[in-house]
C-alpha cells in the first residue's frame, strides 16, 4: 500500500540523531569552521555512543557500514538498514555536515569494506575508522583512468601513485586505495586495498583549506613502493572483464543515497533557520493560498520546500529499493543529481532572502551554503549522475554518450 | 512541405466544424439555425448557450438518515512504494484505455474542442465515476482512496490531459458529493453517476482575473428566503456547455463554499472559452445572474475545512495529471533523440541532449512521489494541506519545464502538430494554474 511517510519504528533513531544534532554538533559548528585542521576532539565521545548503538542493535543498522544491499527476502515489504542510514545521516547532517564527515569509523571506506569485504577482512578491520581514496590529480570523475599501479611481489602488492581529496584522510586508522593491478586491461583491473595509515609507503603530502566542511580534512596522498599484504586486497583478485568494476562502483549505488541524504540535512538546516527569521520578520508562509498572490519571499521559501521534498523523497526511494533488494542504480543516481543541485541551490537562496544576516558569521547560513556545494561534487559530480541516468535511460555505453 | 502542413490544417479545421455542427446541443438549446454563422469561428469564442437542460434530479429527501461516509483506509506504518493489487489493476486497464483509446484521438479532439461521445461512454464504462462513490451507493468502493484516484489520473494523462480532464469531470463532482454530501444531496444525485449515463458535471471554482485566489471568491452567494442567489463569473469550466450538474464555488458571508447547482436553472449561460490546451475538455465560461437556489444546494454545510480540501484535492489531482503527461513528454523523446541524427551521430550522443532527458526522468519522478505523498496522507487521514501544494509547485515549476523540453529537443519538429510534444507544452501549463474542476 502506498505510503510515503517516515516509518515509526525510525522515530527514535531519527530523534536521538536530532539531538546529537543539537546538543553535539550545533555548538561546535562555528568554531571548527573557523579553526581548520583542528581535530574536533568532542567526536570521540559521540563516536564512542554511535558504536554501542550499534552494537546494541538500537540504531537499526545505521551508520557508514549500515548500506548494503540485503539478501533477498521474501517477507513483504522491508524498511531495513539502507532507510535507517540515510535517515540517521541526514538528521546528524541538519547538525553539521562537516562533522559528520569527521565522525570516528564512519567513513566512506567503512562503507566500502561492509560493501566488498569478505568475512575474514570484515573481522579484522572491524571497528577501525576507514577513509576513501579514489581520486587522483588526472582522475577526477573518470575513475577507470586511474594511475595508481598495485604489483604483485611474493605476499604483497606494492602500491605506487597519488591519490588526492581523501576525506578524514589524516585521522583515519585506514584508508581504501584504489589502484589498478594491470593498466592494460583498463578499469576491470582496479581493485581496492585496503592500507595501513601508518604504512611507511603512504605519504601525506598536504591538508587542503577549503571553501567548506572545514571540520572534515581532506588530504593528498603520495604512495611511494607501498606494500600491502595480499589478503587486504577487497573482494576478489581476479581480473574479470565483466564483472570486477561494477562490483567497485557498487559501493556508489549504495552511498549515493547517503551523499544525497546529507545535502538533503544541510538544506533542512537552512530552511527551517530561515523560516524562524522569516516568521520573526513577519513574513506569513500560506500552503493554501496560491503562490502569486503571496509575498515573494513566502512564494520563494513554497518553491525550495517543494524541491527539497522531492529531493528527499527520490532518496527515500533509493534507500526503500535498497532495503527490498530492487536494483537501484538509477534512482541513486536521481536523488543524489537532485539533492545535490537542490542543496546548494536552496541553501544559497537562504543567505539571499536573509540578508545581512543570512551572509554573516553570526549565522550558520553562509556556512550551510558553502557546505553544501560539496555535496554536488563528491561522490559522482551532479554532471556524472546526470552521465549515468542518461546513459541507463538512452541504452547508451560510455564509449557512445561520453 | 508548407504545403501539406496547410492541407492539414484546413483538414482539421473543418472537421472540427462537423464535430460541432453535428452536436446535439444546438438542437438542445435551438441554436442551430443562427449558430451556423457562428460556426466559422467555433473554437475561438463560438456559440453563447443556456446551460444543458439535461436530466432533472428528483429530490430525495433524507429524512435524517446520516450522510454515507467512505472509510480512511488502514495507516501502513512502512514506507512503500507498491500499489496494491487492485490499484494496480485499474492503473494498467485505465493505462490501456488510454494509450489505445485517448492517445489516437487526442490530435482530433484538440482541435475540436471537444471529447468523442463514445470515449467518453467507454471512460464511463470503466468505471471511473464510481471510484469516489461507496458501494453502499452503487458505486465501487468502500474506502476513500486519493491514490487510487491519482493513479488513475496518471494513467489518463499519460494518453491525453485534455481528454483525461474530460473523463475525470464527472468524477470531480460525484466524489465531492459522496465526500460531504449529506444523505439527501448523495440520494438525489449519485445513483445517476454510478447508472448507465453518466451525466456531464462540472466542478467549477476558477473565476476570469489574474492572481486568482480560490479562497477569495467574487462569485456571491446571498441568503434569499430559505435558499441562496448566486452571481458571478466562473471561468475555464470543463464541458460546460454539455454538463448537466454544477458544483460550484461562491462566497456566502465572507468565506468560500460549495453549492450544487442543476445546469437548467433560469440564470445559467455559458460561453464556450478554449484555451491554450487541455481544449478536448471544452472548457466554457459559466455567468450566473441571480440564480436562485434551493437552501439544500448547500454542500458540506459551508464548513471552511470542507472547502480547503476541495481545493487540495484538486490540487493533487492536476499535479497527477502533469505527472502522466510528463511521463508521456520522456517516452516520446528517448526514442526521438536516439532515432535523430546531427554531425553524424545520435543527438543522444551529446550532452547537452542527453542531460535534458536526465533532468526530465529526474524530476518527473520527484514530482511524481510528491504527488503520491499528498493523496496518500490525504487517505491516511493526515493534514495534507502542504503536501497538496508542493505537488501544485512542482507541477507548475517542473512539469511546465518538461513540456518545454519535450518541445525543444525536438526542435523545429516539436513546434509542428505532427509531433504531439506541442500539445503537451499547451497542456502542461494548466497543471500548475487551474484550481478545482478535479479532485482525487
Amino acid at each position: 500500500m502506498i505510503n510515503l511517510e517516515t516509518p515509526k519504528k525510525f522515530k527514535g533513531l531519527t530523534d536521538q540523531a536530532h539531538q546529537v544534532a543539537l546538543e553535539v554538533l550545533r555548538p561546535i559548528s562555528r568554531k571548527y569552521d573557523l579553526a581548520e585542521h583542528s581535530y574536533p576532539k568532542e567526536l570521540d565521545m559521540l563516536a564512542a555512543l554511535i558504536d554501542g548503538l550499534n552494537d546494541s542493535g538500537g540504531s537499526q543498522g545505521a551508520g557508514a557500514a549500515g548500506v548494503k544491499q540485503d539478501v533477498a527476502s521474501d517477507e513483504g515489504n522491508r524498511n531495513g538498514s539502507n532507510m535507517a542510514s540515510a535517515l540517521g545521516v541526514m538528521e546528524t547532517c541538519w547538525g553539521d555536515v562537516g562533522l559528520v564527515l569527521s565522525m570516528p569509523r564512519q567513513g566512506l571506506g567503512n562503507s566500502a569494506i561492509a560493501a566488498v569485504a569478505n568475512s575474514d577482512q570484515l573481522k579484522r578491520f572491524d571497528g577501525r575508522w576507514a577513509a576513501m581514496a579514489i581520486t587522483e590529480p588526472e582522475a577526477g570523475s573518470d575513475s577507470a583512468s586511474i594511475r595508481t599501479t598495485a604489483e604483485e611481489d611474493g605476499d604483497h602488492y606494492v602500491l605506487n601513485g597519488e591519490k588526492i581529496y581523501v576525506t578524514a584522510g589524516e585521522r583515519a586508522e585506514l584508508v581504501v586505495v584504489w589502484a589498478s593491478l594491470d593498466r592494460k586491461l583498463g578499469r576491470a583491473a582496479i581493485k581496492s586495498f585496503v592500507v595501513e595509515r601508518s604504512n611507511p609507503g603512504l605519504i601525506l603530502d598536504r591538508l587542503e583549506h577549503k571553501l567548506g566542511i572545514r571540520a572534515s580534512d581532506t588530504v593528498a596522498f603520495r604512495l611511494e613502493n607501498c606494500r600491502v599484504p595480499k589478503e587486504d586486497l577487497l573482494g576478489s583478485p581476479e581480473i574479470d572483464t565483466k564483472t570486477s568494476f561494477a562490483g567497485v562502483m557498487k559501493t556508489f549505488d549504495n552511498t549515493r543515497p547517503l551523499v544525497a541524504a546529507m545535502a538533503i540535512g544541510v538544506a533542512k538546516a537552512s530552511l527551517d533557520r530561515t523560516r524562524e527569521l522569516l516568521e520573526e520578520a513577519g513574513i506569513v508562509i500560506d500552503y493554501d493560498r496560491p503562490v502569486t498572490g503571496q509575498p515573494g519571499a513566502a512564494a520563494t521559501f513554497i518553491e525550495m520546500e517543494s524541491d527539497y521534498e522531492a529531493a528527499r523523497l527520490l532518496m527515500m526511494e533509493a534507500a526503500w529499493m535498497a532495503d527490498n533488494t530492487k536494483p537501484n542504480s538509477l534512482q541513486a543516481s536521481m536523488c543524489k543529481a537532485k539533492a545535490g543541485r537542490m542543496g546548494t541551490e536552496i541553501a544559497l537562496r537562504c543567505v539571499e532572502l536573509c540578508g545581512s544576516i543570512g551572509y554573516g558569521e553570526g549565522e550558520l547560513l553562509e556556512k550551510w551554503s558553502r557546505d553544501a556545494k560539496i555535496l554536488d561534487i563528491f561522490e559522482g559530480t551532479q554532471q556524472i549522475q546526470q552521465l549515468v541516468i542518461a546513459r541507463q535511460l538512452l541504452g547508451k555505453s560510455s564509449s557512445e554518450l561520453r | 512541405m508548407p504545403m501539406s502542413a496547410a492541407d492539414n490544417a484546413m483538414g482539421l479545421g473543418l472537421r472540427a466544424l462537423n464535430r460541432i455542427a453535428g452536436s446535439p446541443l444546438l438542437d438542445r438549446v435551438g441554436l442551430r439555425g443562427p449558430a451556423e454563422k457562428a460556426l466559422y469561428s467555433a473554437t475561438k469564442s463560438g456559440f453563447k448557450a443556456a446551460g444543458a437542460a439535461g436530466r432533472t434530479f428528483a429530490r430525495v429527501q433524507s429524512n435524517g438518515k446520516p450522510a454515507s461516509r467512505l472509510t480512511t483506509g488502514p495507516r501502513n506504518d512502512l514506507f512503500d512504494l507498491k500499489p496494491s493489487d487492485e490499484q494496480q489493476m485499474m492503473r494498467e486497464s485505465v493505462g490501456d484505455f488510454a494509450m489505445a483509446k485517448l492517445r489516437p484521438a487526442a490530435l482530433d479532439s484538440d482541435a475540436a474542442c471537444a471529447a468523442p461521445e463514445d470515449l467518453l461512454t467507454q471512460a464511463n464504462d470503466l468505471g471511473i465515476t464510481m471510484l469516489g462513490v461507496s458501494e453502499e451507493l452503487g458505486g465501487a468502493v468502500t474506502e476513500r482512496s486519493a491514490v487510487t484516484s491519482a493513479l488513475v489520473s496518471e494513467a489518463l494523462a499519460r494518453g491525453d490531459m485534455g481528454l483525461a480532464v474530460a473523463t475525470l469531470s464527472p468524477a470531480a463532482v460525484s466524489t465531492a458529493i459522496s465526500l460531504w454530501g449529506d444523505a439527501g444531496q448523495q440520494a438525489t444525485y449519485l445513483p445517476e453517476f454510478v447508472g448507465e449515463t453518466v451525466p456531464a458535471a462540472s466542478l467549477a471554482i476558477q473565476e476570469p482575473r489574474p492572481v486568482f485566489d480560490p479562497f477569495g471568491l467574487q462569485t456571491k452567494a446571498r441568503r434569499s428566503g430559505d435558499g441562496f442567489t448566486l452571481t458571478g463569473t466562473k471561468s475555464l469550466v470543463v464541458r460546460g456547455a454539455d454538463a448537466e450538474l454544477f458544483v460550484i464555488a461562491a462566497d456566502l458571508d465572507g468565506a468560500p463554499a460549495l453549492f450544487i447547482t442543476e445546469a437548467g436553472l433560469k440564470g445559467i449561460t455559458l460561453q464556450a472559452e478554449p484555451a491554450m490546451g487541455v481544449r478536448a475538455a471544452a472548457t466554457a465560461t459559466l455567468e450566473l445572474t441571480d440564480v436562485s437556489l434551493p437552501g439544500h444546494a448547500l454542500l458540506g454545510d459551508a464548513d471552511p475545512g470542507v472547502y480547503a480540501d476541495c481545493i487540495r484535492l484538486g490540487r493533487i489531482a492536476w499535479a497527477a495529471l502533469a505527472v502522466g503527461t510528463s511521463q508521456a513528454v520522456l517516452d516520446y523523446v528517448i526514442p526521438y533523440v536516439n532515432e535523430r541524427s546531427a554531425f553524424g551521430e545520435p543527438i543522444s550522443h551529446r550532452q547537452a541532449v542527453a542531460f535534458k532527458i536526465a533532468d526530465i526522468a529526474t524530476e518527473l519522478e520527484g514530482m511524481r512521489l510528491v504527488t503520491y505523498r499528498a493523496a496518500s496522507r490525504a487517505d491516511q487521514g493526515l493534514s495534507f494541506a502542504r503536501e497538496a501544494m508542493q505537488a501544485r509547485r512542482l507541477a507548475a515549476t517542473r512539469g511546465m519545464q518538461i513540456g518545454s523540453d519535450g518541445v525543444q529537443l525536438l526542435g523545429g519538429h516539436g513546434y509542428i502538430k505532427e509531433h504531439p510534444v506541442e500539445r503537451w507544452y499547451r497542456d502542461l501549463r494548466a497543471a500548475g494554474l487551474y484550481e478545482g474542476a478535479l479532485l482525487v
